[in-house]
């Protein structure tokens, strides 16, 4: 029988389901949640389910959608907090920046604060400047937060079931051009532990470290290369904290080169953390410098030309692996 | 209708908060606590008369001057005051310090340096008590500062849409550090905005405590029977500075004065008085609260120091 293929977006949908039919301590918060399915329709037909009780819409509040979040994970829920576009995060950052991240730390170890941020991220809808942004590398640098990014159906579902019952905030960022992508996910109960890469591709002549959609970016330029006889090993970190740091090196030390793909700005951004990493830990099996391809130094421009400029396309992994194999 | 003892229990708490909070600038002064904090000489009634409002079971959520409503609420002045001292034995591992202590297991869900910002966790502390069903009721204490904040406006909106078992309390002692309501506001009573909300709203006497107990426990009632949130303004004053570094050049000694005459412990103390409460009977609580303060002193200053790497594992569950 053919493995079943599903949409991020359904994968993401049936973890929710499911681990809200286990646990009646998970509900979902948010804005446009229930009845309207979710900005990206997400969570389409969960309000049926479970009820305006366990999936709640609320006014536009990110602060108090965040903050209810945690007064009810100090009581012992387990909420799924959307925030509706990840350039909102800035709107309700002092919750999860200074409270989520801190409380348990602060109070001494006593509190859990276990909630997922489920967030859409990233450019290429043509929403310009204020709903396109990737401001992951902001909380992966938060001690007290974990950072998930996946880049397929199949993770999407077993990492988030993972984020909603670890008992620790996470930030899930879900990209937007990933939604509709389908990929196997297998009917049968899964999960996959936080801050465990993947390595999505095998190969032998240089290592591409990325996360979310330059994962499936990364994939079409192996592939590309593959044609030209060029192996390119494709690491996919699918955590950024906790970050499988052993998989990155040791994907290093057998191809002696490594480029970090990742679609925030260049400058300052947590590929330059994967960058150092290697530096530190692998500097001795390198052949030539790591070499990073981040996003432009720009907000995300409307023009659709533009637009796609400001994010490494797969020709821009291609051109970049070149470049580095003859470095 | 409260009885005497229990009037009582309220004065001693009221004395047990001025004397933490004596001890503890003494201290400071003294090199033995360092930081900052804030003090709460002066609004003892408010936590007091609020805290006396709830149940046992029923949470709070506090503030960076959080002091008096950690005692009100019950906590182990022992252990406050280790944290204060930064050590092992305090309610945080000596980790949160003065503007962060909570005492989970009491009902206190913790107290915040960033103003405003427990208002939207007291109301997802009240969102899971009407999911479980709990029939508990939470008590957000705030001060002026923090009611003009956007986090307040959000969460007290969300509470009220939602009918949840909340409580808010503000604390209104004029000045948000050195910026005092009448520029901070274009009405006369905090209160008045929970008409915004469609909520009711009562602005009390802070320096009284039977006046706080009474509203708060009026709201709490709401707040439990399904009718959703209250804010409840108490006036209060701070007789010390905002903080250690304030040298109080934005009020007038009159003015300190004149609210210090109304101190809330001296009062409640002739109000006992006139009730027949013998003398002896209030100086033997004035003694035992000193007593249990100096005891305190000693536990925190002969308590261990926290240790760096235990530290570190507390920054994830």
């Amino acid at each position: 029988m053919p493995e079943r293929e599903i949409t991020y977006a359904e994968a993401i949908r049936e973890a929710l389901r499911e681990e809200m039919r286990k646990d009646p301590s998970v509900f979902l918060i948010g804005e446009d949640i229930g009845v309207y399915g979710g900005a990206f329709g997400v969570t389409q037909g969960l309000l049926e389910e479970f009820g305006a009780e366990r999936v709640i819409d609320t006014p536009i509040s990110e602060t108090a959608i965040v903050g209810a979040a945690i007064g009810a994970a100090l009581l012992g829920m387990r909420p799924v907090a959307e925030i509706m576009f990840f350039d909102f995060m800035t709107l309700c950052a002092d919750q999860i920046v200074n409270q989520a991240a801190k409380i348990r730390f602060m109070f001494g170890g006593k509190a859990k604060v276990s909630i997922v941020f489920r967030s859409p991220a990233g450019s290429g809808t043509g929403a310009a400047g204020h709903h396109s942004g990737s401001l992951e590398s902001w909380f992966a640098q938060i001690p007290g937060l974990r950072v998930v990014a996946p880049a397929t159906p199949y993770d999407a579902k077993g990492l988030l079931k993972s984020a909603i019952r670890d008992d620790n905030p996470v930030i899930f960022m879900e990209h937007k051009l990933l939604y509709r992508v389908k990929g196997p996910v297998p009917e049968e109960e899964y999960t996959i532990p936080l801050g465990v890469g993947e390595v999505k591709r095998k190969g032998k002549d240089l290592t591409i470290v990325a996360y979310s959609i330059t994962v499936r970016r990364s994939l079409e330029a192996a592939e590309l290369l593959a044609r030209e006889g060029i192996e390119a090993e494709v690491v996919d970190i699918r955590t950024l904290r906790p970050l499988d740091e052993e998989i990155i090196l040791s994907s290093v030390r057998k191809t002696n080169r490594a480029l970090v793909v990742y679609e925030p700005p260049r400058f300052g951004s947590f590929g330059a953390e994967i960058a150092a990493l290697i530096a530190e830990k692998a500097f001795d099996y390198l052949d030539a410098p790591v070499m990073r391809l981040g996003g432009l130094e720009m907000p995300p421009p409307y023009n659709p030309n533009l637009e796609r400029r400001i994010a490494p396309q797969v020709e821009d992994i291609v051109k970049a692996s070149w470049e580095l194999l003859q470095s | 209708m409260l009885l005497q003892e229990d009037k009582l229990k309220m004065y001693f708490t009221m004395l047990l908060i001025r004397r933490f909070e004596e001890r503890a600038e003494e201290l400071y002064m003294a090199g033995k606590i360092w930081g900052t904090f804030h003090l709460y000489i002066g609004e003892e009634a408010v936590a007091t008369g609020a805290c006396f409002a709830l149940r046992p079971e029923d949470y709070i959520t506090s503030t960076h001057r959080g002091h008096g409503h950690c005692i009100a609420k019950g906590a182990d002045v022992k252990k406050m005051m280790a944290e204060l001292m930064g050590k092992a034995t305090g309610y945080c591992y000596g980790l949160g310090g003065s503007m962060h202590i909570a005492d989970l297991e009491g009902g206190n869900l913790g107290a915040t340096g960033i103003v405003g910002s427990a208002i939207p966790i007291a109301v997802g502390a009240a969102l899971a008590c009407k999911l479980q069903k709990n029939n508990r009721v939470v008590l957000c204490f705030f001060g002026d500062g923090a009611a003009n904040t956007g986090a307040f406006h959000e969460a007290v909106n969300m509470a009220a849409v939602f009918k949840l078992p909340v409580v808010f309390l503000c604390e209104n002692n004029l000045y948000a550090m050195s910026f005092p309501v009448q520029k901070a506001f274009a009405i006369p009573d905090i209160a008045e905005r929970a008409k915004g909300y469609g909520i009711p709203g009562i602005t009390v006497d802070g320096m009284d405590v039977l006046a706080v107990y009474e509203a708060t426990k009026e709201a709490v009632e709401l707040a439990r029977s399904g009718f959703g949130p209250t804010l409840v303004e108490a006036r209060t004053y701070r007789f010390r500075g905002h903080s250690k570094s304030d040298k109080g050049v934005y009020r007038t000694k009159e003015e300190v004065h004149m609210w210090m005459e109304r101190c809330p412990i001296k009062r409640f103390r002739a109000h006992l008085l006139a009730e027949g409460v013998p003398e002896a009977t209030l100086k033997d609580l004035e003694k035992k609260a000193e007593d249990l303060i100096e005891e305190a002193v000693r536990f925190a200053a002969e308590s261990p120091e926290p240790d760096l790497e235990k530290a570190r594992g507390m920054v994830y569950a």
